[in-house]
This record gives C-alpha cells, structure tokens and sequence, in this order.
C-alpha cells in the first residue's frame, strides 16, 4: 500500500504570552493509502494540532511532514482533503444544499455539476431530501453529517476530521460512527480522525495513534486487527476489549508524570 | 401585536401629562388673556401674577382652567391644538403649498435619503477598509469616533456656509450633514459583522483554498448582513435629525426645520410642535421600513429577524 501521509520528526512549538508551549514532540508516523487513522489523548496532548499540520493550517518549527508527496501547504492549495470541525459551520444563511455547495463555487465547478455532486454527497450521508432546509431546521446530528457530505463534495481522498462528533449524545454518536464505517468502506478514503473516545477510536480504526501532553508525543501506534466489517457489536468482542485494555495503558503511561 | 397594549398605555400616560401640564404651563398667559376680555381675574395685575406659579394661579382661579386650551398662541399648546395644525397641513392644504407639511416634509426627506445613501455607501466603505487593510484599521476608527464627538450644531452651519462659498447649495449641504450623522453607526456595525466570522469559519475557507476575494463574499458579506440592518436603523434616523439640524441655523426656507424655526421665530409654538410631531412620525416610519425590510431579507436568508 502507498503512503498517503508521512511525518518524520516533527516538532511544533507555539510562541505564546506564557512562554513557548510544545505541542508537538518527535512525531513520527506513516499513515497509507485507505487507512483510517485515530488520533486518541487527553486535552493538550497535540492530536489536534498535528491533524492542522497535515492540513497545513499549522505550519511546524521542525521535522518534515509530507501528504501526497507534497508539502502540507501545496496538498491544501491542491485541494487534497475535506476537513470536518468540532462543530458542523454550517452558514446559517445558506440551505444543506447550499452549504455543500460552497467548496464546490469556490473550487469553480460547473452548476450542473454541483448539483450533480450534492445529490449524490446528501445520498450518502443519508439526508436525501433534505437539500431546501435551512441549517436550523435539522438536528445537531443531521447537521454534522451535513458537514461531512460539504468535506466530501469535492472528492478528496483526505477526510481529516476533528472530534466530529465530541458534542452530539452517545446514542446519535454510535449511529454516526456505524454510518461513518459504510462511508468510508464505500469511498475507500484515508481518513484522519481525532477523538476523546476510546470505544470510538477502537470501533472505527484500523491504525490508533495514543497521543500524550507535555510535550505532545506519541506513546503508542496499535494496527487494529478487527476486520473492516465491524457490526455494532463488535464491542463486545474479546479483541475489541484487548485492544481497547491496550489504548487505556498507553494513555495512562503517559500521564504517569503527572 | 401582543405589543399593542403596553404601548397605547404608555402613549395614554405621555397625552395624560401632557393634557394635565397645559393647565399650569399656560395659566399665565390665560389669565392675561381672560383679563383682557373683561373677566374677573385674581390677582388682579400681571406684575402680582408673576409672583405665583402656574399651579398656584390654577389654584386661585379654576375657572380659567378651560381657557388654557384655547390660547392662539400657548406656551404648551394642548394634543388637540396639535393634532388639528397636523391635519390642516398635511391633509387639508395641497401639497404645493407653502404651508403644507407634506410639502416641507418632502423636502427633509429628499436630503436626509440622499444623506443616508452617501453615508451608508462611506460607512461601508470604510468599514471593509477597516477590515481588510491595518494601516486602515489603526488609523480610521478614532477619527470616525472624534467626528462624532463635535456637537453638530456647532458644525453644521460652517459646512453650509463653506459648501455654499464654493456654490453648492440647496439639497446637497443638508445631505453631507445627514451623511456626517448616519456613516457612524454603519461603520461600527459593519466592522462587527464583516469580523464576526469565527476561526473555525476562517479555517474552513483557507482548507477549500478560497481566495480573499470569495472570503469576503461567501462569508464575511452575508454574516455581516443582520449587524447592517441594525445600523441602518440607527443610521436612517440619524440621517432625518441631521437634515433637519441642517435647515435650522441657515434660515432655510424650506423643511421641517425651517418649520420649526418659523414657529419659534413668529411666536407659533403650534407649527412648531405640530413639525416636530411630523418629523417624528416620518422618523419612526423609516425605521419601520427599515424593520420590515430586515424582517423579509433575514427570513429569505433562512435567519430569524434578531
């Protein structure tokens, strides 16, 4: 399998009023082509930071990161990933359909094609029919998965996403996690995924990545050997527990210095 | 309309003391009045009067207290004295005559719309400067806030006299006063709207590789919009009280500015009140236009009306 992401080294230290903060320490990582990736630690311990660094929104003091070969900054220019925040950003001003539409105007594609691209970017989410309404007229779910399809309108191989489902409730999470795994089987995409959940990061990974703080580092790569097929109840699962037992240990190893 | 009530109570409670503050606000001059049509009157010179006040009079002489509605030329004249000097001018004359409200009405109008286009256009103007150019950012705000600092009225005739000087007269000086007042409120306005996109929104138009140019349209523009209308409001009546400011120290001729000063000058409080009630009225329609036309953009935009 080629490499879609790789990060030698990389060091990132924010200049701030309180002194320098070291977000990132030493990252090494190699993510191929179709992975889905986890990036799995407490609050401070730079997952986030080094999702913006493979995005380019960050730009690291050392080390070398590359996503398809190029620069993080060439990849954005190239338009190489969809990235899918906290919070679903959807413009109250613009429908569902408008809002999936905005990457597509601003990337130039034809009008025919942009309609063409939101039918099929709403079908799979499942929010066919639900192109008219208005951001305020869906639920917070309905919304976030809205801001997925706008990440996937324009059919890049990158989904990098950003806790995306940190503020919905574990039930409408569990449903969205499933959907995201068909989604995913189906587009054959490398995805990026930050997450406080460890049930969430076992369930949906075939690589975690535990991160931990002060500096940000990561303490351990865990290849999941789950097969791609993963019903709900996978979780019960003998080596679901493992692997879940496993990320637990790497995340309190790294708290040790606490 | 669950507001109507609170609101026509409180409009009865303004007429109320209105109506009841006639009464000692004009006993003097009625007193005078009834004197000279050959009624008893106590005290009996205006010189002893002048040592009571208007409650006090009312008190000597209660049955001089309808008379106090009646004055050609009261100090407060009452609702009534108002409301028919409205009627007679805004209805009863033709709207060519010198006379007629909605002649002079018109005349405000046309300068403080004018006013209020030139100042919307600079306020927004400028707000994007502010916006998209730090030198800008550093150096405009002050001096937009020390404009508005210098009473108006200090201002307004030298801007006259000086556009005037140099042959500009008429609608446009009373314009650029209007424009003086209304850019103000659209500038701080708009200044908040076109920043009120937060980091996450800014984030995802750099991932689409957007350029400034679609930032501004796609999402600075349109977030603005709500911040807009809550300017213009501010910024339309603004705009009505600097026209009429404008007509005030230059002996305009026409306007409801040169309604009041008219009414001041020959002693006809009437004219002057009943200008005032009318500039007020064409105010508060503005600013309900202005209501509406949020009400509908915002609800096509998909956002509830703030």
């Amino acid at each position: 399998m080629s490499t879609t992401i790789q990060a030698t080294q990389l060091d990132l230290t924010f200049q701030t009023n309180d002194g320098p903060v070291h977000a990132l320490k030493d990252v090494n990582l190699e993510i191929s082509k179709g992975d889905f990736v986890s990036f799995i630690g407490p609050s401070g311990c730079g997952k986030t930071t080094f999702l913006r660094c493979i995005a380019g929104l960050e730009t690291p003091t050392g080390g070398d990161i590359t996503v398809n070969g190029m620069t993080p900054d060439e990849a954005r220019r190239a338009r190489a990933y969809g990235y899918v925040f906290q919070a679903a950003g959807l413009y109250p001003w613009r429908t569902i359909g408008g809002n999936i539409k905005l990457p597509l105007e601003i990337m130039g594609f034809s009008k025919s094609e942009q309609a063409e691209r939101v039918k099929r970017v709403l079908e799979l989410v499942d929010l066919a029919g639900f192109e008219k309404k208005f951001p305020w007229q869906l639920s917070g779910g309905m919304q976030q998965r809205a801001s997925i399809a706008r990440a996937l309108a324009f059919d890049a191989d990158i989904l990098l996403m950003d806790e995306p489902f940190g503020a919905l409730d574990e039930i409408v999470r569990d449903h969205l996690n499933e959907q995201l795994l068909q989604l995913w089987a189906r587009t054959e995409k490398t995805i990026g995924f930050v997450t406080h959940s460890i049930p969430e990061a076992v369930y949906l990974s075939t690589k975690i990545v535990v991160m931990s703080p002060r500096p940000g580092r990561i303490t351990d790569v865990i290849d999941s050997p789950l097969p791609k097929d993963r019903p709900l109840d996978i979780r019960d699962s003998k080596e679901f527990i493992e692997i879940a037992h496993r990320v637990r240990d790497g995340l309190r190893a790294g708290h040790v210095d606490d | 309309m669950k507001s109507v009530l609170p609101i026509l109570s409180v409009i009865a409670a303004i007429l109320l003391f209105w109506v009841l503050s006639v009464i000692p606000m004009n006993m003097h001059l009625t007193a005078d009045q009834a004197q000279r049509d050959g009624l008893v009157v106590s005290p009996e010179t205006p010189a002893e009067r002048q040592t009571y006040s208007g409650l006090g009079l009312v008190l000597k002489n209660p049955g001089l207290i309808s008379l106090t509605y009646t004055l050609e030329r009261p100090r407060l004249p009452s609702p009534h004295q108002v409301g028919v000097e409205m009627w007679d001018t805004i209805f009863a004359k033709k709207i060519t005559s010198r006379r007629s409200l909605v002649y002079h009405g018109w005349v405000t109008l046309s300068a403080t719309l004018l006013g209020f286009a030139i100042g919307t256009s600079l306020g927004i103007l400028l707000a994007v400067g502010i916006v998209y150019n730090r030198a800008m950012d550093m150096s405009v705000m002050p001096w937009a806030i020390a404009s508005q600092t210098i009473p108006i009225l200090a201002l307004a005739p030298m801007i006259i006299v000086m556009l005037g000087s140099i042959g500009i007269q008429g609608l446009f000086p009373k314009a650029v006063i209007s424009a003086y007042l209304s850019f103000f409120p659209v500038v701080v306005g708009m200044v908040k709207g076109l920043r009120s996109p937060d980091e996450m929104q800014l984030d995802l138009l750099r991932t689409y590789h957007a350029s400034p140019t679609q930032g501004f349209w796609k999402l600075r523009l349109p977030a603005s919009v709500p911040y807009l209308f809550a300017s213009l409001k501010i910024g339309i009546s603004a705009s009505l009280v600097g026209a009429i400011v404008a007509e005030l120290p230059t002996g305009a001729r026409a306007g409801f500015g040169a309604r009041m000063l008219v009414g001041d000058q020959y002693g006809q409080p009437i004219v002057t009140w009943a200008a005032l009630f009318a500039a007020a009225i064409t105010a508060a329609a503005l600013v309900g236009l202005f209501s509406a036309i949020e009400r509908l953009t915002l609800r096509r935009m998909g956002m509830q009306a703030a």
